[in-house]
C-alpha cells in the first residue's frame, strides 16, 4: 500500500505542469457549445499539441505510435490536465479511447498505418456506430445489415446516440454479416467514411437542451471490405477486447473536475446561508467522503492494471456504478444550495445537472453494470 | 505508485485470516455467542502472533509494524467477527503492562460520547477514558484506578460484546507518551477496518447463499433482484476498502473521518442486504447475519459517528 509517486512519475508530472502552464495561457477562447465546427476545431488543434510535446497516445503502445505509458503515468496525465483547466478530449474521445485502441489490437499494419497517426496527430475525428433504436443494453440485437458485393460491403440500416457525428470522418460500425448465424458470431467491425453517399446524420436534442448526439441512417452506403478490422463475423469480441478501457479511466479527470465543484458549494451555502441547515452540510461532508473515496479507489484500480500489464479489470463497472450516482447526489446538492436559482438552465450547474443524468445510462446503463458485477466478479449464475 | 496490497502485506493477511478460520471457526464463534466472555487462551495465542503488539517496536517486543499493518489484521478479525478488545489492545500496547503480551485485556472509552460507553466491563482489569479536552481541561488519556470505576452493565445488542456505561471513573494521571488526537484518530480508522472486514464477508455470505438456494426452479442467485443487491453490496465493501486503505497510508484526519463514514455505511447496509438476500433463514438467532449487523451498529457508535464525521468533512470544504 503506497500512494506515493516514484521519482520517474514525479519528474513526468513535473515535465507535464512546466508544459501546461506554457502552453494553456495561449490557447484561444473555448467555442461556443452549439458551434461544432468550433468545437472540432479546438479539439484536434489541443490534439495536435499534445502530439507536438510527446503527450499523445500516451497510454497507447509504442508500436501504435504511442508513448507506452504505464497506468500511474496516464492518470497523473489525465489529473494534471484536469488541474490546470486544459480542454478535456472532446470530439477526440472515440478515435483515442475506443477506435483507436481496437485497430491498434486488432488491425492490420496497413489498417494501423492508415488510421492511427490521424488520430494521435488531431487530423481525423471517430464516432461510434455501435447502439440502434432496438438494440441498446442488448447491443447484439443490432440489426443493420451489411452484404457483400464484390470487393465493397453494402451496408443499410440506423445508428443512434452517436456523439460528434456531424464532425466525424470516420465511423466505427458494427453491422451484421450473417443473420443466420447466432447472435454474437455474425457481426462484423467496419471503418466507415462518413462522407460516404448514403449517409445521413440527424441531430439529436436531449433533455439538457443540447444536440451531442445524433442519428445516423445508412441506406445502401458502400464501404470497401479492406475497412474491416479483424475477421468477417468476428467483430463481437473485436469490439469487446477494448470496450472495457472505456469504463478504466475516462472519468479521471471528472473525479477532480467534481471535487473542485464541490468545494464551490460550500463557497457558495456559507455566502447564501444555505450553511446554517445542518441536512445540507452534512449532505455536503458525505460527498466530500465519496468523491475522497472515489478517487483513492481510482488510484487502486489504477495500481491494480499496472500490476496486471495495463488490462483493466472489472474494477471499472465498480467505480462507474459509484460515481454515475455521486455524480447525480452531488448536483442534487447543487440545486439545495442554489434553491430557486436551480430553475435557471443557464446556471452552469444546472446545465450539469441536467447531463448528469445520462451517467446512469451512457457507456452501460447501472442495470447492466450490476449484471457484470454480479456475473463476473461474484460469480453469479446468469439469469433474466 | 503501487497502492495495492505488497507481497508481505498480503502474506500478513492470509496468515491472519488463516489463524482465524483455524482457531476461531464456526462452533468457536457459536460457543462465544452462548459465554460472551474473551476466550483468555485464544487471545494470548493471537497476541504471541503479533496482533496486538503488531506496531509496537520490535525493541519492545512488538513486530515493529505499521498502521496499514494494523488495518489489515484488523480487518481479518471484522471478518471473523473475533469477540475482544482488539482495538483498544492495539492502541495501549506498550502504554498498559501485560496489554501487548495478551495477559491483561484493557477497556478504551471515548469520555465525550453521552454516555461513556466500556467494552467488556468485567473482563478488562484496565479501563483507559480518552479526554479530547474542552476550554479549561487538557485533553490526555487517564487511566482508571480499577476499584474506583463503577459501571452500569446493559444488556448489550451485541450478543458478543458485553456493554456498560461508566458512571464513575475518577481520573488518576494522564498516561505519559499517549496523544490523544492520534489516539482517537486510530481508534476510529482500526475500527473502519473492522467493518471493512464484516462488510467484506457479507458480501461473500450473500453470494455463496445465493448461489445455492433454489426457488422457482432456479439459484435465487440468477434473479436480477437479488444479483443487483449483492453487486450493491461489492460496491460499497470496495469504495470503502479505498477510503480505509488510503487513510493507513496517510494516517490524514480527515481521510480517516471519510473512511470511518463509508466503512459504517458499508458494514451496516451490507448486513441488512445479506440479511435480505438469506430471507426468513437470515431473520433466526441461527444464522451469522444479524451477528454482523448487530456489531456494524455497535462499532459504528464507537469513533467518529456519522455526525461528526459527517460535519468534520463538511468544515473542511472551502474551509
Amino acid at each position: 500500500m503506497d500512494l506515493a509517486c516514484t521519482e520517474e512519475e514525479e519528474d513526468f508530472r513535473a515535465g507535464l505542469r512546466a508544459w501546461l502552464a506554457k502552453v494553456l495561457p495561449a490557447l484561444p477562447p473555448k467555442p461556443a457549445a452549439t458551434d461544432w465546427p468550433g468545437r472540432r476545431a479546438y479539439d484536434t488543434a489541443w490534439q495536435r499539441m499534445l502530439y507536438d510535446a510527446g503527450y499523445a497516445g500516451l497510454h497507447w503502445p509504442v508500436a501504435a505510435g504511442g508513448r507506452g505509458a504505464t497506468p500511474t503515468q496516464h492518470l497523473i496525465f489525465l489529473e494534471e490536465t484536469e488541474r490546470a483547466g486544459a480542454p478535456y478530449v472532446g470530439a477526440n474521445f472515440v478515435g483515442l479511447l475506443h477506435a483507436g485502441p481496437t485497430i491498434a489490437a486488432e488491425g492490420t499494419a496497413a489498417q494501423r498505418a492508415r488510421w492511427l497517426p490521424p488520430i494521435l496527430r488531431g487530423e481525423e475525428i471517430w464516432c461510434q456506430g455501435f447502439s440502434e433504436p432496438d438494440a441498446g443494453s442488448d447491443l447484439a440485437a443490432l440489426r443493420t445489415r451489411a452484404v457483400r458485393d464484390g470487393d465493397d460491403y453494402v451496408v443499410t440500416g440506423s445508428k443512434i446516440w452517436t456523439s460528434h457525428a456531424e464532425v466525424a470522418d470516420w465511423c466505427e460500425l458494427l453491422v451484421r454479416t450473417d443473420p443466420a448465424a447466432p447472435r454474437h458470431r455474425g457481426i462484423s467491425w467496419l471503418a466507415m467514411p462518413m462522407d460516404a453517399p448514403g449517409v445521413t446524420v440527424r441531430p439529436l436534442r436531449t433533455l439538457a437542451g443540447s444536440a451531442e448526439f445524433a442519428e445516423v441512417f445508412l441506406d445502401e452506403v458502400r464501404i470497401p471490405a479492406a475497412h474491416r478490422v479483424g475477421a468477417e463475423h468476428d467483430g463481437w469480441r473485436v469490439t469487446m477486447v477494448t470496450l472495457s478501457f472505456e469504463r478504466g479511466t475516462a472519468f479521471v479527470g471528472e473525479v477532480v473536475a467534481c471535487r473542485r465543484v464541490l468545494a464551490g458549494l460550500a463557497r457558495a451555502a456559507r455566502a447564501n446561508g444555505r450553511w446554517d441547515d445542518a441536512v445540507l452540510r452534512r449532505r455536503l461532508g458525505r460527498l466530500n467522503a465519496e468523491f475522497a473515496a472515489l478517487w483513492r479507489l481510482t488510484q487502486w484500480n489504477v495500481s491494480a492494471a499496472q500490476r496486471s500489464g495495463g488490462v483493466p479489470g472489472a474494477g471499472g463497472s465498480v467505480f462507474k456504478l459509484r460515481y454515475s450516482h455521486a455524480r447525480q447526489e452531488l448536483y442534487d446538492a447543487a440545486a439545495e444550495v442554489l434553491g430557486g436559482d436551480a430553475l435557471d438552465a443557464d446556471h452552469p450547474w444546472v446545465a450539469d445537472r441536467l447531463s448528469a443524468l445520462s451517467y446512469t445510462i451512457a457507456a452501460g446503463t447501472s442495470q447492466i453494470q450490476r449484471n457484470i458485477v454480479a456475473e463476473r466478479i461474484l460469480g453469479l449464475p446468469k439469469g433474466r | 505508485m503501487d497502492f495495492q496490497l505488497t507481497d508481505d502485506q498480503a502474506a500478513l493477511r492470509d496468515g491472519a485470516r488463516d489463524l482465524l478460520t483455524g482457531r476461531f471457526g464456526p462452533e468457536r464463534l457459536r460457543a462465544a455467542v452462548g459465554a460472551p466472555v474473551p476466550d483468555r487462551g485464544l487471545w494470548r495465542e493471537l497476541a504471541a502472533a503479533g496482533f496486538l503488539a503488531v506496531r509496537l517496536p520490535e525493541a519492545a517486543g512488538g513486530v515493529g509494524l505499521g498502521l496499514p499493518e494494523a488495518v489489515l489484521v484488523c480487518e481479518e478479525a471484522g471478518r471473523a467477527l473475533l469477540p475482544g478488545p482488539l482495538v483498544a489492545g492495539q492502541l495501549l500496547a506498550g502504554a498498559v503492562d501485560g496489554v501487548a503480551t495478551g495477559e491483561r485485556l484493557a477497556a478504551l472509552c471515548d469520555g465525550a460520547a453521552d454516555p461513556v460507553l466500556c467494552e467488556f466491563p468485567d473482563a478488562c482489569a484496565e479501563v483507559v477514558v480518552l479526554d479530547r479536552g474542552a476550554p479549561g481541561r487538557a485533553a490526555g488519556a487517564y487511566r482508571c484506578a480499577p476499584g474506583a470505576v463503577t459501571r452500569a452493565p446493559f444488556a448489550s445488542v451485541d450478543p458478543l460484546t458485553p456493554l456498560a456505561r461508566l458512571t464513575g471513573y475518577p481520573r488518576t494521571a494522564p498516561l505519559p507518551a499517549l496523544d490523544v488526537p492520534r489516539l482517537y484518530r486510530e481508534a476510529a480508522l482500526l475500527t473502519a477496518a473492522e467493518q471493512l472486514g464484516s462488510a467484506a464477508r457479507t458480501v461473500e455470505a450473500a453470494v455463496a447463499y445465493a448461489r445455492q438456494r433454489t426457488q422457482f426452479g432456479a439459484p435465487i442467485g440468477s434473479f436480477q433482484a437479488v444479483k443487483h443487491l449483492c453487486a450493491g453490496m461489492l460496491v460499497r465493501a470496495e469504495l470503502a476498502r479505498a477510503a480505509v486503505y488510503a487513510a493507513a497510508v496517510t494516517g490524514d484526519a480527515l481521510d480517516i473521518a471519510g473512511a470511518k463514514l463509508l466503512a459504517d455505511e458499508a458494514a451496516v447496509r451490507n448486513a441488512r442486504d445479506c440479511l435480505q438476500v438469506h430471507g426468513g433463514m437470515g431473520f433466526t438467532w441461527e444464522a451469522e447475519v444479524h451477528l454482523h449487523l448487530k456489531r456494524a451498529w455497535l462499532r459504528a457508535e464507537r469513533w467518529c459517528r456519522a455526525r461528526e464525521a459527517e460535519e468534520r468533512l463538511a468544515d473542511a470544504l472551502a474551509g
